[in-house]
């Protein structure tokens, strides 16, 4: 076991490589002057100067690799322009809401996809069938930005039932006290059932928005596991075996068809990470996703670079527990891999 | 009485490119402790009729008549309920290619313990014993590693012993045993049906033995039930069989059966290919287009049962 | 293709169109936009950059089919005069990453080796990114233009490309036919070129089509956020954008059509696909 964990994570290693080698490009190695990036649109030709030296732009490519590896191993990011501030910090601080965003839109997604997978495939051609497979068609095609405006329309202004979409909390209320800086967790760790109701509902919509998109994916592939594992050999035996159904069900089959779903998953982190950024518009949800749109159109670039490392470096992370989570349940890789 | 009675079995599937009548009017009959080989070429029904008697047919599956009996059980008319008592506890059944018939991502003794747990009052301490007990008596070597073994990690002879005690954990009346050594070396073979041959007769148990391989028939079976595109021809003790067949595709059948005196010009191969079964307008006789002694009446007048000699049947109109 | 082939493929296209009528209903929308793509700027009934304050902010009638925006300019015009800048997005960024992916795939798959790896840790690279968050970066990185939103929606589709045409070629390197090609004297590129692309194609075909509705997704995912498109030009992600603002007060128009049309342009991309897979699934591959 310890054994494929230090394979996995020697897998990782280049791809880490990579991303770092790939976001200096994009910051020192790209057509235009990167002092002027960094230094912003109202510096001064001194002040351009001044940030050109700082980051050691007037050195050799190698050289300033180098520093920007430094610079990274201290946790330097460089400084917002318009706050100031560490860029490390901000993310720090901010990166909580992203990612309580991200997992309950995935958890929504798990949710309602894989039990309808399930029931897709086990009741072929019937109309939870049917309905599977015009929902996989047709939520891939949806706009996540759009379905968010969508759905706060309807449900916000139209319907009233959802709170308004401005943020993580209610203008009312005071988030919770910062023990994980995910308000859900932290509001039951205070034991403030009203809080973390209110924090729920203000979720609602943002998840339920980021989720649809990965919905389909997933469910197309598991109703094409379960249905490639259920017409295996050895379902039959363990019917044979007059196992019950239930637990033919579950222990045998859905276990067998979670491998090319947590496979999937590695897509689907892909799409919510990226789509982070969009629900985030919409809602504005404080997260990082707010934070690099904020530095967009300030033309602050040392918070977009801080930006694309971090999800980089998460979805390295996140592919890493999934190659792990793979390993465990399926116990033929390494031995064979 | 018999332990397994199927009566005048007919049996379709319903598929896309039509209805494929697989087997049709099916008499068979299993007393205890007795081994009866099923043989026949691929596509003969064989397997079919053993997923029916055990009712773990194909949802596409229509039995249109007859009837099955097992130890005084309707097993057509049985809930879903009663058949899950049965299967695994009173009927067992082991398949071909038995590294693909085990779970991939379970060990071999769990898969043992999940059949105990649900036929058997085993207290959750024992199972593990009784699961390692069941792999040495399939003669597993150092069955208590083997417990813990995933599938992958054993051989294919290991993998038909584990399925072997799969089956017989609950002590079975009647196994069932579906191509079980193809796909095995010709040792390996040897081996598994020695196992499977002493265990049936220390516990009295009925055996079916489903295979295309008459050689392998000949020398475990009792009995012999031949069949040829979802018909029984012919069924009679081994040695009659072999000595005297009495339906012309049976003697084609031994005849194209390699033995070490036959050379290799000597074989003969049996013309033409099973018919389609998807016709609508097949013969009574469906060996018609094969056969050599073929009559008028055997296309359209229903197949006879010929009682030839005590266990003995035929089912032609014209008989060697 | 001989004229025996070319007529049963015909034929199963017809047998496919008619057993599938909405692959036949995409068929008709994706003809439908081309045509809104081509000809748009005729069409449209306004000038989609003019604007007319008086007349801002005004819902659906009679005179502005879909409204008008804050600026008073009608929405319908800069819907119909999207769809160029959309689709000419989608096809130029999908043509381009399908031309170097699957170069770079071929070859990999044909030489395998340095190559192969080479080429397997560009895919990768790309791969370990996000993919809308390495456009994000790219095209924040290089400046906001239409050019730009190309090259990262090109870029970042690449390691699909590369994959499934190095797959391909592989399964085909040694088959009978590249070998007598070889023998007759062909170079390997030639042999790469003639011989074996054409038999990659269909499959890449259903892939193809739903990178298309891929790629106007990550467009106006970019411009939604700010990036790539700028203001006053009509493109729908922006459109939406700055219709966001006021679905919340209640002007649903101006946030609503564009975001109609763009979910009715990558769900016909997305049938298109779907169907091409039947048509292209019962051939036997050669």
């Amino acid at each position: 076991m310890t054994r494929m964990i230090l394979q996995r994570l020697a897998g990782a290693l280049p791809n880490i490589v990579g991303v770092v080698i790939v976001t200096f490009l994009l910051t020192r190695a790209l057509p235009g002057d990167p002092a002027a990036y960094f230094a912003g649109p109202s510096a001064t030709q001194e002040a351009i100067e001044q940030v050109r030296v700082q980051l050691g732009l007037d050195k050799s490519l190698a050289l300033q690799f180098g520093l920007y590896l430094k610079d990274l191993a201290r946790g330097d990011l460089g400084n917002s322009l318009s706050t100031g501030q560490p860029v490390l910090a901000e993310i720090r601080a901010r990166l909580p809401a992203s990612l309580e965003l991200t997992l309950c839109g995935l958890v929504f997604a798990l949710a309602i996809a894989v039990p309808l997978g399930v029931l897709a495939a086990t009741r072929p051609g019937s109309w939870v069938d049917h309905l599977c497979r015009v929902l996989a068609t047709a939520g891939v095609s949806l706009p996540t930005f759009f379905t968010g405006l969508l759905l706060a329309y309807v449900f916000y202004f139209l319907l009233g039932i959802a709170p308004s979409p401005l943020g993580r909390v209610d203008v009312a209320y005071s988030p919770p006290a910062t023990v994980t800086g995910l308000y859900l967790v932290d509001s039951l760790l205070a034991g403030d059932l009203e809080l973390f109701w209110m924090c729920a509902k203000q979720l609602a919509l943002p998840s339920i928005t980021l989720g649809l998109f990965v919905m389909a994916p997933l469910m197309r592939m598991t109703r094409a596991s379960m249905l490639g594992v259920l017409s295996a050999d050895f379902i039959r035996t363990a019917r044979a075996s007059g196992l019950p159904r239930l637990q033919v069900l579950y222990a045998y089959a859905f276990r067998n068809a979670l491998l090319p779903i947590v496979t999937t998953l590695g897509m689907v982190f892909s799409f919510l990470l990226g789509s982070n950024v969009l629900v985030e518009k919409v809602f504005a949800w404080p997260g990082i996703g707010s934070y690099v749109i904020e530095a967009l159109v300030a033309s602050d670039y040392a918070p977009v670079q801080g930006f694309v490392l971090t999800m980089a470096l998460l979805y390295v992370a996140l592919n890493l527990v999934i190659d792990i989570l793979y390993g465990v349940i399926d116990p033929r890789v390494g031995v064979q891999g | 009485m018999s332990l397994l009675e199927i009566r005048d079995l007919s049996l379709e599937f319903r598929t896309r490119s039509g209805t494929v009548h697989a087997l049709e009017h099916i008499d068979l009959a299993v007393d205890r402790g007795e081994t009866v080989g099923i043989v026949g070429e691929s596509g003969s029904g064989k397997s079919v009729l053993s997923y029916a008697a055990m009712r773990i047919l194909d949802p596409a599956a229509r039995i249109t008549r007859g009837a099955i009996n097992f130890a005084g059980l309707d097993v057509l008319a049985a809930s879903e309920h009663d058949m899950q008592q049965l299967r695994g506890r009173e009927m067992a059944m082991i398949f071909q290619s038995p590294r693909t018939a085990l779970n991939p991502i379970r060990r071999a003794g769990r898969q043992i313990e999940d059949v105990l747990r649900v036929h058997t009052t085993t207290l959750r301490a024992a199972l593990k014993e009784k699961a390692i007990e069941a792999l040495a008596r399939v003669r597993i070597p150092d069955p208590e590693r083997r417990y813990s073994a995933y599938p992958f990690e054993l051989s294919g002879g290991q993998c038909q012993r584990v399925m072997i005690a799969l089956a017989l954990a609950c002590n079975p009346q009647l196994l069932i045993a579906d191509e079980p050594t193809t796909g095995l070396d010709v040792t390996t073979q040897a081996a598994i049906m020695e196992l499977v041959r002493d265990l049936a007769r220390a516990r009295s148990m009925a055996t079916i033995l489903i295979t295309h391989d008459l050689a392998l028939a000949s020398e475990y079976c009792d009995r012999i039930v031949v069949m040829h595109a979802g018909h029984v021809v012919e069924e009679a003790p081994t040695a009659t069989l072999f000595r005297r067949p009495r339906h012309p595709y049976t003697a084609q059948l031994i005849a194209s059966t390699p033995t070490p005196e036959k050379t290799i010009a000597s074989l003969s191969s049996i013309p033409g290919n099973l018919p389609d079964l998807r016709r609508t307008d097949l013969p009574s006789c469906r060996f018609l287009a094969r056969c050599e002694r073929s009559l008028a009446s055997c296309g359209t007048q229903p197949l006879p049962s010929v009682s030839l000699a005590a266990a003995h049947r035929v089912h032609c109109f014209h008989p060697l | 293709m001989n004229a025996a082939s070319a007529n049963s493929t015909l034929r199963h296209i017809r047998y496919v169109a008619t057993e599938n009528p909405v692959t036949l209903a995409a068929f008709a929308l994706f003809t439908g936009f081309v045509l809104l793509a081509l000809f748009g700027p005729w069409i449209a009934p306004y000038d989609p950059l003019a604007s007319n304050t008086a007349q801002s902010l005004k819902p659906p009638s009679a005179q502005h089919w879909f409204g008008t925006d804050s600026l008073g300019r009608d929405i319908l015009s800069r819907i119909i005069v999207a769809a160029r800048l959309d689709f000419g997005i989608a096809v130029s960024a999908v043509a381009a990453s399908f031309a170097i992916g699957a170069a770079l795939g071929s070859l990999a798959g044909f030489y395998g080796g340095w190559a192969d790896r080479i080429i397997g840790r560009i895919a990768d690279t790309i791969m370990a990114f996000p993919l809308f968050v390495l456009a994000m970066g790219i095209v924040a990185a290089l400046g906001n233009t239409v050019f730009n939103i190309i090259l990262a929606t090109a870029i970042i589709n690449l390691p699909f490309y590369i994959r499934v045409a190095r797959a391909e070629v592989n399964v085909r390197r040694n088959a009978g036919y590249v070998e007598a090609a070889r023998l007759a004297g062909n170079s390997d590129l030639r042999t790469l070129a003639v011989h074996v692309f054409p038999n990659v194609l269909p499959p890449m075909m259903v892939q193809i089509s739903l990178n298309m509705g891929w790629a106007i997704l990550n467009a106006a995912g970019l411009s939604f956020i700010g990036l790539g498109v700028r203001p006053p030009q009509a493109e729908w992600g922006i459109m939406v954008a700055e219709g966001a603002t006021y679905i919340i007060s209640g002007e649903w128009w101006i946030a609503l059509f564009p975001g109609a049309v763009l979910m009715l342009a990558v769900f016909t991309f997305n049938l298109l696909g779907d169907g091409l897979r039947d048509i292209m699934d019962p051939r036997t591959r050669t």
